[in-house]
């Protein structure tokens, strides 16, 4: 009887059924570093028994066919965006361990935004990132790690600083964020450096079991074919060119400080969801109409206009918030955009006893103007019979047309008196509920607290609503 | 109260919610933002992820890897926003996966502006990725349609293991109107067995790479029978006042609501108009245009764009009447006047 002392890992499969050809050797050249990264690997997942956990993230690039081999969950990305693929796949299944494995050309060139802000962002993932200075998978143009001076199909004469930059450090780069708790480069050029990278990604997956951080191990990695050298010349390239350019050493390590991250919070299901979103299922389909509005004001298309910061928006949403309270279709549209920021603002309302179709308001039966310009620019679309109600306090001039019903009011002079002159637009909400009859007061106190949010101004609006409703009263408007 | 007062897009996150979402990957863009605010207020209620990711390209790949893993999740944006998600979007519709896109349309090319519009329609229609794939795409034109149709949408993402769109505009998104919520389910988020989840028993593989050609024309031929399935069983409309009708207007989103009123304005000038919108724009109710075309004088198509799902009418009606077009862009919307103007010219 013997037993084997050296044997495939369990991570990987047996043989590799999704592979084209040969199902018993992987699909890299001869001496590459992808293979014994890959063992690397897949020994810590057996070691730390985490195999049934793992999601291995499949980059574009030579390692594009990981999912050959590992007998994980396995997800294939675009180029560069394995570590957005890896975070959606990790916050969505808290207790998987999530390797991002990419190349330099993925990671470093067109992927360089995903990285950093997953490890900014600090997910509990994994990356392995293979350093070997060459597009691999393409047939060996420049990556962005390719050494100055260093000839590649792209760079014929070797690379310019001048015209392609420097090498991109990554752990350099990685090092300096705050959320990463562990960074660290290796090389697989000689036994003692290879045995430092086993060590590194075996800690790096043990971290991240912890659920300790982001982790990040660079591997400084022999490409033969893309370098045109024979294998053993490769290893001393690693050693002779890569090394001193990119050192090879730990670069964070705040895992022994790091605390653990909070375990994922429980979904929550169910009717607890309407709850949350604040909304109170009832039982009675169909909500009539409750209050007859008076004929001469039915379904009415309303626009509000003023100054942005005269609170013409909350006026708007105050009517058709309480318009549906009352059983009505509303409808609430804002003059959106730029159009908001100073300048004039303006909204379009419409309460209708039945389906409302165009939402815009082009021909106003009400409109209220808070300021001049409102009045020049919309009294001349509203229809005959319509009713305008401005505002006197800051409009000195008069209304110019005769077939519509002119309600002065002093909206920003009546609310200065109370106080607040930022309740006009609700001194205005009581003139138009006096004069029109268009909604009932008690619906109006019942709907503050759906559209004023801050709950202490409730009682300077409601003064603000009968200071307007007084105003009609009192002036027989 | 089951019914609130809210913005189109603070419908959409609602629900989202209810039909099970529990992830939000997103970037913000006007006038779309409100529904990543929405999401990043609600989920994390409820136990759900939200990430707001470093672009549209980052957020439509968490989706792919959320997505991945046989959960609902989804992502929204604006035309600029779409364009970098499209890479992401046909490496989704490859490998099959189910997610929801809302697109909430601005006015391009370029940066455009913040204005509604309707120009996205090819790119999220046609399928602005590359290959052989299509989404399929529901066309809201109120708030309640917002929520319900993201529900929906969801649903339809699921059945098929396909990316659908939510395709909106502007207007449609910032809208306020009563939503009521009373008639939707919350749906309780599950792991479909094909996904990945980090456990002994869910070891699948997510993949659009087909190296074999004979094997990739298989998968294609695969992603086509679905399609076809889709368009056989999730067209939908609706018609208004078209039984009689001369003339039949045509218009999804904000279009469609002016539209309507455009149809009562111009019957009462005795013009027999009607409306057909399509609330799915993909796969679109050729049945009813095929009917309609044979009972109606003429197609008169109102895009606020330059002209997109009008191509898509006029394949169908395939020249046997006129197809009529009138169009406005850069965030301008067609007033009823102008509309009828032309329904009358066009009578
Ligand atoms: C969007 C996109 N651009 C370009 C490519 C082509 N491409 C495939 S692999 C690759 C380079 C990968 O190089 P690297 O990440 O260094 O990995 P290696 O092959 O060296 O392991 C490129 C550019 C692609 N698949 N997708």
């Amino acid at each position: 009887m013997y037993e084997p002392i050296l044997s495939k890992p369990k991570s990987f499969f047996e043989t590799y059924k999704e592979k084209t050809g040969d199902q018993t050797i992987t699909h890299y050249c001869p001496g590459c570093g992808h293979g014994i990264v890959h063992k690397y690997v897949a020994s810590a997942l057996d070691e730390l028994n985490l195999t049934d956990r793992a999601i291995f993230v499949s980059p574009v690039g030579c390692s594009v066919f990981g999912y050959y081999y590992f007998n994980t969950g396995n997800l294939q990305a675009a180029h560069g965006r394995a570590p957005a693929v890896a975070t959606g796949s990790k916050r969505v299944n808290p207790d998987s361990i999530v390797i991002s494995y990419q190349g330099d050309g993925d990671l470093a060139a067109i992927g360089t935004a995903e990285i950093i802000h997953a490890a900014n962002r600090g997910e509990l993932i994994t990356v392995i990132f293979i350093n070997n200075a060459i597009y691999g998978m393409t047939g060996g143009q420049m990556a962005p790690t390719t050494l100055v001076g260093q000839k590649t199909t792209t760079t014929p004469r070797g690379r310019d600083p001048h015209n392609e930059g420097y090498p991109v450090k990554m752990c350099e780069l990685i090092s300096q964020l705050n959320a990463p708790i562990y960074v660290e480069r290796v090389a697989l050029n000689n036994a003692a450096n290879r045995a430092k990278a086993k060590r590194a990604i075996k800690k790096a997956l043990k971290l991240q079991s912890e659920r300790k951080g982001f982790t990040f191990v660079e591997v400084l990695s022999q490409c033969p074919t893309g370098w045109k050298v024979d294998a053993p010349d490769a290893l001393k390239w690693i050693e002779e060119k890569m090394i001193p350019y990119y050192p090879v050493k730990v670069f964070k390590d705040t895992s022994n400080e790091a605390e653990p991250y909070p375990e994922a919070k429980e979904i929550i299901s169910g009717e607890k969801v309407f709850e949350i979103l604040g909304i109170k299922r009832d039982e009675k389909k169909e909500e009539t109409i409750k209050y007859e509005i008076p004929e001469k004001y039915k379904n009415p298309r309303i626009k509000i206009a003023g100054f942005g910061g005269q609170g013409v928006l909350l006026l708007g949403v105050a009517l058709a918030q309480v318009g549906m309270m009352e059983g009505y279709n509303v409808t609430w549209i804002p003059s959106y955009g730029p159009e908001m920021r100073g300048g004039t603002a303006n909204c379009s309302v419409n309460i209708s006893d039945s389906l409302i179709g165009s939402p815009v308001v082009e021909k106003p039966t009400i409109l209220v103007a808070m300021n001049k310009p409102s009045m020049e620019k919309f009294e001349k679309d509203m229809v005959s019979g319509g009713i305008l109600f401005y505002n006197t306090a800051m409009i000195d001039t008069e209304p110019q047309r005769d077939d519509i019903i002119k309600v002065p009011v002093p909206a920003t002079k009546i609310a200065s008196d109370l106080g607040n002159i930022r309740v006009g637009n609700m001194v205005m909400l009581g003139a138009i509920i006096e004069k029109t009859k268009l909604l009932p007061l008690e619906t109006v106190k019942s709907g503050f607290e759906y559209f004023i949010s801050r709950k202490n101004l409730i009682p300077l609006n409601e003064k603000a609503v009968e200071a307007g409703m007084n105003y009609i009263k009192e002036n027989n408007l | 109260m089951s019914k609130e007062l809210l913005k189109g897009n603070y419908a959409v996150i609602k629900g989202a919610l209810l039909a099970g979402c529990v992830a939000y990957f997103g970037y913000p863009i006007t006038p779309a933002s409100e529904i990543a605010e929405a999401a990043a207020y609600y989920f994390p209620l409820a136990g759900r992820t939200f990430v707001q990711a470093e672009s549209e390209i980052a957020s439509i790949n968490m989706v792919y890897g959320a997505a991945g893993a046989g959960v609902r999740c989804m992502t929204a944006s604006s035309g600029p926003g779409i364009s970098l998600k499209q890479e992401g979007i046909s490496y989704i519709a490859g490998s099959e996966l189910p997610c929801v896109i809302v697109d909430v349309m601005r006015g391009g090319p370029g940066l455009g502006n913040i204005a509604p519009e309707q120009g996205d329609y090819h790119q999220v229609v046609k399928g602005g990725g590359h290959g052989n794939y299509k989404c399929a795409v529901y066309a809201p034109n109120s708030a309640q349609e917002m929520c319900d149709l993201t529900y929906k949408a969801f649903e339809t993402a699921e059945k098929y293991r396909n990316p659908v769109f939510v395709l909106a505009d502007g207007f449609i998104g910032q809208m306020m109107e009563q939503v009521e919520f009373g008639k939707l389910d919350p749906v309780t988020p599950k792991k479909l067995d094909w996904g990945v989840h980090g456990t002994a028993d869910s070891k699948n593989l997510i993949n659009s790479i087909y190296l074999d050609p004979d094997e990739l024309e298989a998968h294609n031929r695969k992603l086509q029978e679905k399609y076809k399935k889709m368009e056989e069983n999730e067209a939908m409309f609706e018609t208004y006042k078209t039984e009689d009708a001369d003339i039949v207007l045509i218009g999804y989103g904000i279009t469609s609501r002016i539209l309507r009123t455009v149809v009562d304005e111009a019957r009462k000038a005795g013009i027999k108009a009607g409306l057909f919108r399509p609330i799915t724009l993909w796969p679109l109710a050729k049945d009813e245009l095929n009917k309609l075309k044979n009972s109606a004088k003429k197609f008169f198509v109102v895009e606020m764009s330059n002209g997109q799902l009008v191509e898509d009418i006029r394949l169908v009606v395939e020249g046997k009447i006129p197809v009529e077009f009138h169009g406005r862009m850069g965030g301008n919307v067609p007033t009823v006047d102008e509309v009828l103007e032309i329904t009358k010219k066009l009578s």
